[in-house]
């Protein structure tokens, strides 16, 4: 057998397999993928392991960005079924453009906080920013994060906006916000509370909820895309967003659910 | 086609960019480079791979550690804390050391070739005319080798404009300072403003189609016994 033989039947050996594992699933079981924003990375991932322990042979695959970004990408026809985004503004905008199947449904409001791994920042206010040791405050790029927009109000209404811009740096969206302050090259930064109680940054520095007084609401929303009009699974998971076991977990994950007053 | 004052300023920094680690890399890539054409040492094999590591590595791989080495508790932002430079993301000149990692197998990889076809004789004969190694570097193999570093320099440059996996992971996307040309369009497409990043991204495929077409036009060409 020649080595050219050989390879070729290696690479015919690894498509088969390739094929064979994407049919390994049940006819049965549905299968969907969410786009959904940075600011849910963990509370989601929560949600659909709790969703996939009722239903086991469902396959559920997340992606997460900013709601921009998955906002363009269902726009150029991405195969996403649903779509959570940070801003209940891009949903409703899929909703007039055809793109969506039903109405927006209102799952959360979002709340942003100061961040630091370094210091605590529950002793911390926005004034604090000022201090020069803090050299570099991150923010998520308020040109297209809705967590960005919210931070830039909060600092354009207690006045701080003009001090603190020259230290600010932009994440791509909220999680990379909250990775420049983790990795501590930025000393402080504005992000979702959702992410400063997830296990991964809780264990360092400390959070404080900014004043809901000083931005526009974090209203959040999601959307079954006109692709999913027809797939159960997709009707299901929407479904199971308004069950107790996932009310609990965006809860726990500091969202305020719709329907509930805000706490300051 | 509209380009905003921002969008200038992205392409100034970018080609600003660009030209620093062009001309560092000159200095830093040409001796890697010789040394991997003519040493006889066993590192060689390990250097070199080394070198060609950012060919195939992915950008958010080499982001990823550069943002933690050169934060305040890595190796590097210890190093530049100590030399009170402060760390370096979120700044331009650590774009430059990043973009000098991942433009570097772009410089030494076409200079190395162009320095192993050179060959051992017209150094040979530049050491019977008694010319030192430093001598018959300067006098014989770089006019010799001079297509490979017009080459390497081409390559180099317009490989650090099309940077942008590792500037969006170290560099927090400030205006003059680290958003450059692809990070600037990446925004205008998240932020839906489609018109300005049509006019930035024209800019790129003609600069990117102009300088490989050069690259081609000025490329001796081996039929003709150049």
């Amino acid at each position: 057998m020649s080595i050219r033989f050989s390879a070729i039947a290696a690479f015919a050996g690894l498509l088969a397999l390739a094929g064979s594992l994407t049919l390994t699933a049940p006819a049965h079981a549905g299968k969907i993928t969410i786009a959904a924003a940075a600011d849910l990375k963990f509370a989601m991932d929560e949600i659909v392991a709790a969703f996939k322990q009722d239903s086991p042979g469902d396959e559920i695959e997340v992606v997460y960005g900013s709601s921009g970004k998955a906002h363009t990408q269902i726009q150029q026809g991405a195969p996403y079924d649903l779509f959570f985004s940070a801003d209940i503004a891009f949903p409703r905008e899929l909703i007039k453009a055809g793109l969506a199947a039903g109405g927006v449904r209102p799952y959360a409001v979002g709340r942003i906080v100061l961040w630091s791994a370094s210091m605590d920042a529950a002793k911390m206010t926005l004034e604090s920013l000022l201090d020069p040791k803090i050299a570099h405050v991150a923010i998520a790029n308020p040109a297209h994060a809705p967590y960005g927009r919210r931070a830039e109000e909060a600092l354009r209404a207690s006045g701080l906006w003009e001090k603190i811009e020259p230290k600010l740096v932009y994440g791509e969206n909220i999680s990379q916000t909250a990775q420049f302050v983790q990795t501590g090259n930025a000393q402080a930064g504005i992000i979702a509370l959702s992410l400063a109680i997830s296990p991964a940054l809780a264990a360092k520095g400390g959070y404080w909820i900014i004043p809901d007084k000083l931005h526009e609401p974090l209203e959040q929303g999601f959307v079954v895309t006109k692709r999913a009009a027809d797939n159960p699974l997709a009707a299901r998971f929407a479904s199971y967003m308004d069950s107790e076991p996932a009310r609990a977990v965006m809860k726990k994950f500091g969202f305020t659910l719709p329907g509930e007053d805000i706490d300051r | 086609m509209i380009l905003t004052e921002s969008d200038l300023q992205a392409i100034w920094l970018t080609l600003r960019l660009a030209g620093i680690v062009t001309a560092l890399l000159l200095l830093i890539g040409t001796p890697i480079a010789w040394w991997l054409a003519r040493g006889k040492s066993w590192w060689k094999g390990p250097v070199g791979a080394v070198v060609a590591l950012p060919l195939v590595l992915p950008p958010s791989v080499l982001g990823f550690y550069l943002l933690l080495a050169m934060g305040p508790d890595g190796p590097v932002g210890k190093f530049t804390e100590a030399l009170g430079i402060g760390p370096l993301p979120f700044t331009f000149w650590g774009l430059v050391v990043a973009s000098v990692f991942y433009s570097m197998p772009f410089m030494v990889q076409p200079l190395q070739t162009a320095f192993e076809a050179i060959g051992d004789r017209p150094l040979e004969v530049a050491a019977t005319l008694r010319a030192s190694p430093l001598d018959a570097f300067f006098t014989v193999a770089v006019p010799l080798a001079l297509p490979g570093f017009l080459t390497a320099s081409i390559m180099t440059f317009a490989h650090t404009v099309g940077e942008f996996g590792v500037v969006l992971m170290i560099g927090g996307n400030l205006p003059g300072t680290t958003r450059v040309a692809s990070v600037q369009i990446y925004d205008y497409v998240e932020a839906l403003k489609y018109a300005q990043a049509h006019s930035l991204a024209a800019v790129l495929l003609i600069f990117s189609f102009l300088v490989l077409l050069a690259l081609h036009v000025w490329r001796p060409n081996p039929g003709k016994g150049r």
